[in-house]
């Protein structure tokens, strides 16, 4: 049996970095800094004419010399500015008419104080790995003559099967992935400075653009 | 750091910071919190290291409290602290003084730095007058 779709709404955001803030115990705690981007709706799909209803949200305005031509003509068609990212989140059919193609996304639903969110974004890359770093794997004997430092060890059987399992754990490429940290409470919006604040980490680099929702463990709305 | 990182954590500073420095005897007035009552308590010791910048700096306070060495890390921003107190300022060569910990009894003492160029910083500034208005001469 299939869950029914949980829909949940979406907002982008521009990660700044971390910082401390205390609260009113007086604790600090680690936070950190987001930017709300544009978040213009550029796209509302219905049931009838693409068999889903659904939302597209576009965000990170650029120079027009920087969209291909496509993207922009799709943009120009409805007169929306150069917008260099989209993306759709589904919603139920009836919910349709709360958006309007052009006008930015009310964010104070998903953002409220104390509340979680969950929050995808590229992770940072760490370039190419070994076994120790990428799946936590356990160095070799440090004494009696081993020369076995960071090594992956034993990757399979002999003769038979006389060959390597397909999805054997190796040394490869860590990082730069799409990574969602879930159940991070919002500490602070500020709509006026247009600021976010969420206790704790989130992933990618100063700058990146990630996508935050309503935490699907904790939000019961 | 991003200058709205900057702008957002100089709104959660303090004031007025104390002005701390490696080498001080201090006495750190913190707020405790017991269940739903707030009482404040004392702690005095010399500063041994300052670290960091902006809204995480920190100053650990070192002491030795029944024979047994003991060290607390202060945040300089946090609401917590109620009061730094400044006994006495003791004349270092180093930024930090981990040498301290090795050390017992007499030869902990740290030598005190001279008054006198305390003195000077703590001078009260001279008033400048503004253009076209007239003040009186003391």
């Amino acid at each position: 049996m299939t869950k029914p779709l949980r829909m949940r709404p979406i907002v982008l955001a521009k990660k700044l970095g971390m910082t401390q803030y205390f609260n009113q115990d007086g604790d600090a705690i680690p936070v950190t800094v987001m930017e709300l981007a544009e978040n213009i709706v550029t796209e509302i799909k219905n049931d009838l004419k693409h068999g889903y209803a659904s939302v597209q949200l576009g965000a990170n305005i650029k120079k027009e010399k920087h969209l291909n031509k496509p993207k922009l003509g799709n943009l120009k068609k409805k007169n929306l500015p150069n917008l260099g990212y989209l993306k759709e989140f589904r919603i139920k059919p009836e919910e349709s008419e709360k958006y309007k193609v052009g006008e930015p996304l009310d964010p104070s639903s998903i953002l409220v104080p104390q509340e979680y969110v969950d929050i995808s974004g590229i992770s940072i890359g760490k370039g190419f790995q070994g076994m120790v770093k990428l799946y936590q794997k356990k160095r070799g004997p440090k004494s009696h003559g081993s020369k076995s430092y960071r090594q992956p060890g034993s990757i399979g059987a002999h003769t038979y099967p006389g060959r390597v399992l397909p999805g054997k754990k190796m040394p490869s490429r860590m990082g730069n992935e799409r990574v969602t940290a879930r159940n991070l409470r919002v500490v602070e919006f500020d709509k006026e400075k247009n600021i976010l604040l969420v206790r704790g980490a989130v992933p990618g680099v100063e700058g990146t653009l990630v996508e935050i929702k309503p935490s699907i463990k904790k939000w019961n709305p | 750091m991003h200058p709205k990182i900057v702008e957002l954590s100089k709104q959660n500073q303090k004031k007025q910071i104390p002005n701390v420095q490696v080498g001080d005897t201090v006495k750190v007035t913190v707020r405790i919190k017991e269940g739903t009552k707030e009482r404040s308590q004392n702690y005095e010791g010399t500063v041994i290291k300052i670290k960091g910048t902006g809204i995480s700096k920190t100053f650990t306070v070192r002491k030795v409290f029944q024979g047994v060495g003991v060290e607390r890390v202060f945040l300089l921003n946090s609401p917590k602290i109620e009061k730094v107190e400044v006994l006495r300022s003791g004349k270092v060569r180093r930024a930090k003084l981990y040498y301290l910990r090795e050390r017992t009894g007499k030869s902990t003492k740290l030598k005190e730095r001279m008054l006198s160029s305390q003195s000077t910083s703590e001078m009260p500034k001279e008033e400048v007058p503004e253009e076209g208005k007239l003040v009186e001469v003391k």
